[in-house]
């Protein structure tokens, strides 16, 4: 089960924080703090896996963006390496060539991809055509 | 009405917020806004609602607190708007989780908008209670989430399902409930709904084992079906990633089917034929092939055995740990651990791999393949393995090293074949990265020498060899002063060659350079420190010729800041210069080590008994009735560094000085002593290693033994627990110059002993200010259970005694008859003295020594003095 999902710039600014189990405010900046010192300096060649406490952070990074997610020591890395790129794809493709920029002025949308996306910390849709399709329903409510 | 497109002011914010040059401009610029953003809160403002929710999100998102919008979500959720509802759902995400009381007010919007009408607004709920449903919440409203599984819209029954999996996590109560709608999920062809409602099945496998065998029983077959279809399914635009089929139902598809499979053979034989296709057909030049593959290996080595599959997947394994990818052999390391269960011999093949990996740049990796060697190594391996590591522990990273010191010392210590080999090996390790060595491992390695009595001599030098050019490594140092302290002149005599060494001519004056350096060296701390200086003193009585330069390097730490090593020197150096007769017995070498009670305490089953030694000399008032609690081996044992150090090392001095004679105590001493009687240190100390019967341990005797080989010296001990007495009220401050006090009090004064004959010494029996009792026994021929003993009495005062009486007390096993005593009065100052013969009978003669409790009572001046004792420290054969 995906514990949380951090979205952070090289500097370590977070554009995006969802979290599925329940953390204090303190607690959520410490594990944004740590997380990015994790994965920030690491080389591209190194595994896209960190241990970080009693779980591990799958990570990858997009131009100066990188997409975290954490999850239990158990479950399959590749696959939420696979995750975190049809993540990506999505926003790349709602947002038509996505940048740092979309995300921040955005951020509400990209919660709401993500809660098509994932929920309960787990993979709800796999379909990138079906989360796009649906997104454009939601917008025309709006 | 649009917050977002109409009025422009979220964008504004988000815009001034990232002009702002430093955290300053940026901090007030939110507080300005949240002052806003509460007084539209205050006004109950309603058009901007929204929009001020947004703004408090992204602040939250900066990592501001946001809490005063809590409310704010609420009443946006309770509004009729799905735009309104949508901020407020997502707020209540973002700012609230489930332990906020607030939520409890949100159960019956949630309930109301699980029957909505609008699907979407549907949707928006089983969103939210999805990632925020507390207990009570699952409980409330886990009957509608169980009808929305049937609803006419598979993204309501995607998402129903997913809330499922967070009710029945958080009451596992409600789970059967689920059983039968997620097994009709299973069936569906919608991905989204398939694929979470798999995930629902595993789930509730996890919390019900009635779920568990449901759906092993019912869909079993159909699971295997549809993981069929879909690995078969040909090329699907939606769902294709590299050229699979949505590989992420792949995936949820064999965990479901491991955990049905595992522990059943007949679900395990239903999948065989599909786990071996997907394992053979399923390429792996992607890493979404590799995903899927890697969920398929585990699900072998869980199910059932076949043992074509496990063939199948460890070859998979090996494939994937020589991939030039570093995130599969991270994952391929990972399931070898797991293969281990199954199949070690598979593994070890890989060995060589392994280790390689263990020397990879990538920390992740390292972890990963150290973890996985330490579980390879075994007797036969162990020698080629451990060489490995240590070579790489030369120039593997300073953080991995922690780490690999830890798996190395534990490996040479499980697996060591021979005392000399784990002797080299700690060697090795310690000159590499002493400085990461744990306490307890230095510790083990000392007593394992300390148990090696043929190697002492090939360890020191050993030791001093290494600690010529490692002299940063503190726990090197440690040891190796220790070592040269102990076994000093075997370092310089060159005892006990063995075969492989090379000569080495070491003088008595290198010995002593060595334990200088540590000693003078600014980063050593404390306990190196101590430790060397005890080496010194000992050195100084095994190299006379260096004894005045030793006592030169002790002198000037006379004056060292920290209070433990000065008053060590003070008193080394009084030892040194005054006692010359008792110096060679106070630094014998110590006995051998006990191995068993060491690890016992390893282990945690003794108490950690150093800290009754170690505070003894703090505790002067009281510390003489402290029943010994602690076995001899315990005192004597190296670990005191596991209480503060600055008591520690003295603690392990005194025991060391006193430990090796204090064998004729050995009589039960846990009936304490009365207060007043003797409260000096030294007594103190004395009747704490004294040992309960009950408690001898093997270690007893090794010390037993090597003192009889000292008799002399131990006559002279004993002497020294019965000088002067301090005042019970004494401070520690004043310990130090107690201390001294007894020494110097004793120097001058050999013991007469020759005139008692060499059978039994005399014995300074009781001594206060005021009073000395002396001992003198003789046995009656064949007669070895009764004792004589002529006890003599003599006045440290200048006053006279009269009406003096002496009384003894004696336990169930000795019997005692006391004769009249010469006189009823005690002239003063020595001049003249009163004698009183005893006769005991030991009825345990050569089991239990004596012990005898004594109350001298006399009048002085007319005033009435009462003195008690207790003698613990009779000789031992008596």
């Amino acid at each position: 089960m995906i514990r949380f999902i951090l979205l952070q710039n090289r500097q370590g600014k977070t554009r995006l924080a969802k979290y599925y189990v329940p953390l204090e405010d303190s607690e959520k900046h410490k594990v944004e703090y740590e997380v990015h010192r994790l994965v920030v300096n690491r080389d591209p060649k190194f595994t896209n896996f960190v241990e970080f406490r009693t779980h591990k952070v799958i990570y990858r990074r997009y131009a100066g963006l990188f997409f975290s997610l954490c999850v239990d020591i158990t479950d399959n890395e590749l696959a939420y390496l696979e995750c975190i790129h049809l993540f990506v794809e999505i926003l790349d493709h709602f947002f038509s060539n996505v940048c740092e920029l979309d995300l921040v002025f955005n951020f509400h949308k990209v919660y709401l991809i993500l809660d098509e996306f994932i929920l309960a910390g787990e993979l709800q849709e796999t379909s990138k055509k079906a989360i796009i399709e649906r997104m454009g329903e939601l917008e025309k409510l709006e | 009405m649009n917050p977002f497109s109409s009025g422009t002011r979220l964008r504004d914010m988000i815009r001034a917020i990232r002009a702002c040059k430093t955290a300053a401009e940026e901090r007030a610029v939110v507080r300005k806004e949240c002052a806003a953003i509460r007084a539209a809160i205050n006004e109950n403002d309603q058009d901007y609602r929204h929009r001020n929710l947004a703004k408090l999100m992204f602040i939250q998102m900066l990592g501001y607190p946001t809490h005063f919008g809590q409310m704010e979500c609420l009443k946006l959720i309770a509004s009729s708007g799905f735009p309104e509802k949508r901020i407020g759902y997502l707020g209540l995400m973002l700012l609230l989780d489930e332990r906020q009381e607030v939520l409890m007010l949100v159960t019956n919007s949630l309930k109301q908008d699980l029957n909505h009408s609008n699907q979407y607004i549907v949707g928006l709920a089983l969103c939210a209670l999805g990632n925020i449903c507390s207990a009570e919440m699952a409980r409330d409203l886990a009957p509608e989430v169980e009808r929305l599984l049937q609803f006419r819209d598979p993204n309501i029954r995607k998402k129903a399902a997913l809330c499922s999996i967070r009710i029945i996590k958080k009451v596992p109560d409600l789970a059967e409930n689920f059983i039968n709608p997620a097994a009709s999920l299973l069936k569906e062809k919608h991905h989204g709904v398939l694929i979470t409602g798999v995930q629902l099945c595993t789930d509730l496998c996890k919390v019900s084992s009635e779920a568990l065998e449901y759906f092993r029983k019912k869909c079993t077959d159909g699971l295997v079906k549809t993981l069929r279809d879909i690995a078969n399914s040909p090329y699907a635009p939606e769902y294709d990633i590299a050229g699979i089929t949505d590989p992420f139902l792949h995936i949820r598809l064999l965990k479901l089917l491991r955990i049905l499979g595992q522990g059943d053979a007949d679900a395990s034989d239903c999948m065989n034929d599909i786990l071996a296709q997907v394992a053979t057909k399923t390429e792996s030049n992607k890493n979404a092939g590799n995903a899927i593959l890697y969920e398929c290996v585990e699900t072998i080595m869980s199910i059932e055995d076949n043992g074509g599959l496990r063939v199948l997947a460890i070859n998979i394994l090996g494939r994937f740990l020589s991939n030039r990818d570093n995130n599969i052999r991270y994952v391929a390391l990972n399931m070898l651990m797991k293969a281990m269960m199954v199949d070690a011999q598979a593994v070890q093949r890989h060995r060589a791999t392994i280790l390689e990996c263990v020397k990879d740049s990538d920390a992740s990796i390292q972890k990963r393949a150290l973890e996985l060697v330490y579980l390879l190594v075994n007797e036969n391996n162990v020698k080629p393995l451990t060489k490995e590591l240590i070579e790489y522990l030369e120039v593997s990273d300073q953080e991995f090293k922690g780490d690999l010191t830890a798996k190395i010392c534990s490996l040479v210590e499980k697996f060591s074949p021979e005392k000399i080999w784990y002797i080299d090996q700690m060697l090795k390790v310690l000159s590499e990265a002493g400085n990461f060595v744990k306490d307890e491992v230095w510790h083990a390695l000392i007593v394992v020498i300390s148990n090696a009595t043929d190697l002492h001599g090939y360890t020191v030098r050993a030791l001093y060899r290494a600690v010529q050019t490692s002299t940063e490594q503190e726990t090197l140092v440690r040891v190796a002063v220790w070592c040269i302290g102990e076994y000093g002149d075997m370092l310089v005599n060159d005892v006990g060659m063995l075969d492989i060494e090379d000569p080495i001519t070491v003088t008595e004056s290198d010995a002593v350079d060595a334990t200088e350096v540590a000693i003078k060296r600014h980063s050593s701390d404390l306990t190196t420190k101590a430790m060397a200086l005890i080496a010194l003193l000992k050195l100084s009585s095994r190299f006379p010729s260096c004894s005045e330069r030793i006592r030169d390097i002790i002198v000037q730490n006379k004056g060292n800041l920290v209070l433990e090593l000065q008053q060590r020197s003070i008193e080394f150096n009084c030892i040194l210069q005054k006692h010359q007769n008792i110096r060679s017995a106070l630094v014998e070498r110590m006995p051998v080590l006990d191995e068993a009670t060491f690890s016992g305490r390893r282990a945690g089953s003794l108490p950690a008994a150093v800290s009754t030694s170690t505070g003894a000399p703090r505790n002067l008032p009281n510390g003489i009735a402290k029943p010994a609690a602690a076995p001899i081996a315990d005192l004597l044992d190296l670990s005191s560094d596991d209480v503060p150090a600055p008591s520690s090392s003295g603690g392990d001095f005194l025991q060391d000085l006193l430990g090796v004679d204090l064998s004729p105590a050995s009589a039960p001493s846990g009936t304490s002593q009365p207060p007043k009687a003797g409260t000096d240190v030294l007594l103190d100390l004395l009747s704490l290693g004294t040992l309960p019967p009950a408690q001898s341990s093997s270690s007893t005797s090794d010390i037993l033994s090597s003192s009889q080989d000292n008799k002399a010296p131990l006559a002279n001990l004993n002497g020294l627990s019965s000088l002067p007495s301090l005042s019970p009220n004494a401070t520690s401050p004043a310990s130090a110059a107690s201390m001294m006090d007894l020494l110097d009090g004793f120097g001058p004064s050999p013991q007469n002993h020759e005139e008692n004959g060499p059978a039994y010494p005399s014995l300074v029996a009781y001594e206060s200010s005021s009073l000395r009792m002396t001992f003198n026994f003789s046995k009656q021929p064949g007669n070895p259970q009764t004792t004589l003993i002529q006890a003599t009495f003599t006045n440290l005062s200048p006053n006279v005694y009269n009406d003096f009486l002496f009384q003894a007390a004696v336990p169930k096993f000795l019997q005692l008859h006391l004769d009249p005593a010469s006189s009823n009065t005690l002239p003063a100052s020595g001049n003249g003295s009163i004698t009183q013969n005893l006769k005991v009978t030991n009825s345990q003669h050569g089991k239990k020594s004596l012990v005898m409790r004594i109350r001298i009572a006399y009048k002085m001046k007319n005033k009435e003095v009462l003195e008690e004792g207790q003698i613990s420290n009779f000789p031992r054969d008596l």
